[in-house]
């Protein structure tokens, strides 16, 4: 069962890209491209070659295969449908938070091993958003292991899912604020990042990895499309409170609800502007600032 | 002020000996005393005297009197540079020392503008100045921290190229310096040897945004040489034209504007809206831009009775969409937020520099060409200055969005009453040893063109300066200080043509 939850995680994740970018077409007016759109992109990727510049070292090639490899990994700790995830211990948060870092400082020294000015500036932006935004995932996290007094991923959903809803409930607001933000941070969406834009000046993520190509694009890509999913089914298995109907069931339900999530996402492009990038630090120090009201919480009487 | 100049309206003809050749110190204090009690330089080049001799050539404009005045000099390998005191010329001055190697002593900056071969390559001496000319560096800033960006020539957009080359500490610019010249086709001098019925096609394509632009400013000025009276029909027609090609390139730069801070609902209607108005134009002329329709003496298609109700229906419909996108603009915050305070262009600028257009209407100044030196349809029905003080993004936005308001007022008006009659007359010979300067205010801003006739009426000087020459560097300025991530939204608010630049 765990291993075909894994494959479903593994499968489905392209599948989001696709429902954000109809939804955005859908208010647009315009068609949109195919829905599994990305997983034709991914395909015709795998099969092109590299094409490398000569100033680049091991790092370059490095970069993608590690960032991916920690993503999988992440993917690996993460419960999916109120089920345990496939690998699971006490304090497994810490390496999730760590493997999900792992592979920015990956993709942000491959960036600068390229000696663009372009990705200089792209790794320097996306550090800088990190240094707010780990915090904020860090003390949400705290916030919740206070609540729940468990240590791993896994219980610590369940336990919410069964108790601390009606309970603890401002907590749970606050954290969700906080990593909601954080989500749209790490998946470098609008409003703080524009992942369609052309203007290599305004990019954070996107201009990091303009000199990738071929496979190393396609794990990028691929890569992206999992770390959005495993992020979004940490808010989905926040809100979403399990049935325990069966397993077939509740496995279709976080489907679904993770399919919601994507559509939230593309509404939010659909009708936002993004931020001033200058400003962005100013929304994640509002995250940090939710978790540490929601950590705070639970030192006041909140368990 | 100088009487020594000879004092014009906007495409009126006269004997090119009536311009003064003045003493060398004489020009220089005139421009100087001229700017400083608010003239502005339309233009600025040299011709060609004898070998090795020129005049220089200067046509200020006085747009609160409307009238340009024009005088010129003699010089030979150099002169007094006037840039340090009139900051409009510098430009100019550039052109000047690239095409004919005329040293303007004491120039600030003299890189080459379009890194062409200069006009009289054939001199050895100036041969030797151009390889000076191009190993002229840009400016750069040194530090630990700092660090520079260059952006081009070939850009990620459908755009033309162009270089950007950024001087930054952090994400802050400190210095931008534009490097054009790519789109250079030798326009200007093509016009000189080419036959006189290839020359509108020249114009249609100086600006392919701003055909009718350009094509307005050329038909002019040979009705002007001419003699010839453009029938009241044909002008008012021709005003539609040019209303409907700013309608659609403020349009589609609303949307742009919007895209690139990732705004979708404007943008992806824009896109579609600006399409709109580029088919009324095709369906008056057959072609979106606008091309093979206005012609010296008139037009080459006439509008009938069920055309006119038809883009009366279309205007309509489109302008209520066009409400409805743009309003979405000023109704999110957010976007306000973002275009609020970013990329200031301060009127003290803009006045020194000598903006034209909807770049400087957004700083306060009231600058049009319909306005202050009316021909045509304008001259009879005006159109009021639109202007917003602020001179930042949202401002230039906020200036296209008034401007769309009034083209469209204006368009309907004249479709409505728009006066019976031919479309067309015949153009007769062009005088000889004529001088004459028409200007436009296309959608970007003031298009000038300055064409002398020779002693058999050909044209045997033509000078085009399309408002881009003019706001470049406008941009390069509004952009210090700011955010290098904000150079994109900057860049588009200003909207300027690489290829009238570079013609």
């Amino acid at each position: 069962m765990k291993i075909i939850q894994i494959i479903l995680i593994l499968v489905l994740s392209p599948f989001l890209s696709g429902v954000i970018n109809r939804t955005k077409a859908f208010f647009c007016g315009r068609k949109g491209s195919p829905i599994f759109q990305l997983y034709y992109d991914i395909y015709k990727l795998l099969l092109k070659g590299a094409v490398y510049s000569s100033t680049i070292t091991w790092v370059f090639i490095a970069g993608p295969i590690v960032s991916l490899s920690a993503i999988i990994l992440a993917a690996f700790l993460i419960p999916f449908g109120g089920e345990v995830s496939l690998i699971s211990f006490n304090g497994d948060i810490i390496l999730f938070i760590y493997l999900l870092g792992l592979g920015r400082f990956f993709t942000v020294l491959a960036a600068l091993d390229t000696g663009s000015s372009f990705e200089g500036m792209g790794a320097s932006r996306e550090v800088q958003f990190a240094v707010f935004a780990e915090p904020a995932l860090f003390l949400s996290v705290a916030a919740l292991v206070r609540l729940t007094g468990k240590i791993s991923l896994s219980e610590i959903f369940d336990t919410i899912n069964n108790s601390c809803w009606a309970e603890y409930s401002p907590v749970i607001f606050l954290v969700l604020g906080a990593i909601f933000i954080v989500f749209l941070t790490e998946n470098s969406r609008i409003p703080v990042d524009d992942p369609n834009t052309h203007l290599e000046l305004t990019m954070v993520h996107e201009v990091m990895v303009l000199d990738h190509c071929g496979v190393d694009l396609a794990y990028i890509c691929y890569g992206s499309a999992v770390k959005f999913w495993i992020l979004g089914s940490f808010i989905v298995s926040i809100i979403l409170k399990t049935k325990h109907i069966g397993w077939g069931a509740d496995q279709l339900i976080f489907i679904l609800a993770m399919t919601v999530l994507a559509f939230i996402v593309g509404l939010a492009e659909s009708f936002l502007p993004r931020l001033r990038l200058l400003k962005v630090p100013h929304l994640l120090i509002v995250a940090l600032a939710l978790s540490i009201l929601a950590l705070t919480l639970t030192f006041r009487g909140f368990k | 002020m100088n009487d020594k100049c000879l004092i014009i309206n906007n495409c009126q003809a006269k004997m090119s000996k009536d311009i003064p050749i003045i003493g060398f110190t004489e020009f220089r204090d005139s421009v100087i005393t001229e700017t400083q009690i608010g003239a502005r330089v339309v233009s600025f080049f040299a011709k060609v005297k004898e070998e090795g001799r020129f005049i220089l050539v200067i046509v200020l404009a006085r747009d609160k009197e409307g009238t340009l005045a024009v005088f010129s000099t003699e010089v030979k390998e150099s002169y007094h540079s006037l840039t340090l005191d009139v900051p409009q010329v510098h430009l100019f001055e550039r052109e000047i020392f690239e095409q004919w190697g005329i040293r303007p002593n004491g120039h600030p900056w003299l890189r080459p503008v379009r890194f062409h071969q200069p006009y009289s390559e054939e001199i050895s001496k100036f041969v030797e100045n151009r390889k000076a000319r191009s190993a002229k560096p840009f400016l750069r800033i040194s530090g630990q921290e700092t660090h520079q960006v260059s952006v081009g020539p070939v850009h990620a957009g459908i755009i033309e190229p162009g270089h950007f080359l950024f001087q930054c500490h952090g994400e802050k610019v400190f210095n931008l310096e534009i490097s054009l010249g790519y789109q250079h086709r030798g326009l200007e001098r093509s016009i000189l040897s080419a036959p006189s019925q290839r020359l509108i096609h020249y114009m249609e394509t100086a600006a392919g945004d701003t055909t009718i632009g350009h094509c307005l400013a050329y038909c002019q000025a040979i009705e002007a040489l001419a003699d010839c009276r453009v029938p009241l029909r044909a002008a008012a027609i021709r005003g539609i034209l040019l209303e409907l090609e700013r309608l659609a390139n403020h349009t589609g730069d609303l949307g742009a504007l919007a895209n690139d801070i990732g705004y979708l609902p404007t943008t992806a209607y824009c896109g579609r809206l600006r399409g709109d108005f580029l088919n009324m134009t095709a369906y008056i002329c057959g072609n979106r831009f606008g091309r093979n329709i206005v012609r010296p003496g008139g037009l080459s298609f006439d509008l009938d009775f069920s055309m006119i109700k038809e883009l009366i229906k279309r205007l309509e419909e489109t302008f209520e969409d066009v409400k409805n996108a743009v309003s979405l603009l000023w109704d999110s915050s957010l976007v306000v937020e973002r275009f609020d305070e970013t990329g200031i262009l301060t009127k003290i600028n803009a006045i020194d520099l000598g903006i034209v257009g909807v770049a400087a209407r957004a700083c306060g100044i009231e600058r049009d060409v319909r306005f202050d030196f009316p021909t045509g349809i304008f001259k009879f029905s005006q159109i009021p200055v639109s202007t917003h003080s602020s001179g930042d993004v949202f401002s230039r936005a906020f200036v296209r969005w008034l401007e769309i308001q009034r083209s469209f007022e204006f368009i309907r008006d004249q479709l409505k009453n728009l006066p019976e009659g031919n479309i067309s007359h015949e153009i007769g010979n062009i005088n000889k040893d004529r001088t004459v300067v028409s200007l436009i205010e296309a959608w970007r801003g003031e298009i000038a063109h300055i064409v002398f006739t020779d002693n058999a009426g050909k044209i045997c000087d033509y000078k085009i300066t399309d408002p881009s020459f003019h706001n470049w560097l406008g941009l390069a300025i509004a952009v210090r200080g700011e955010a290098i991530s904000d150079f994109p939204i900057c860049n588009k608010s200003f909207n300027l043509s690489y290829c009238g630049h570079d013609l």
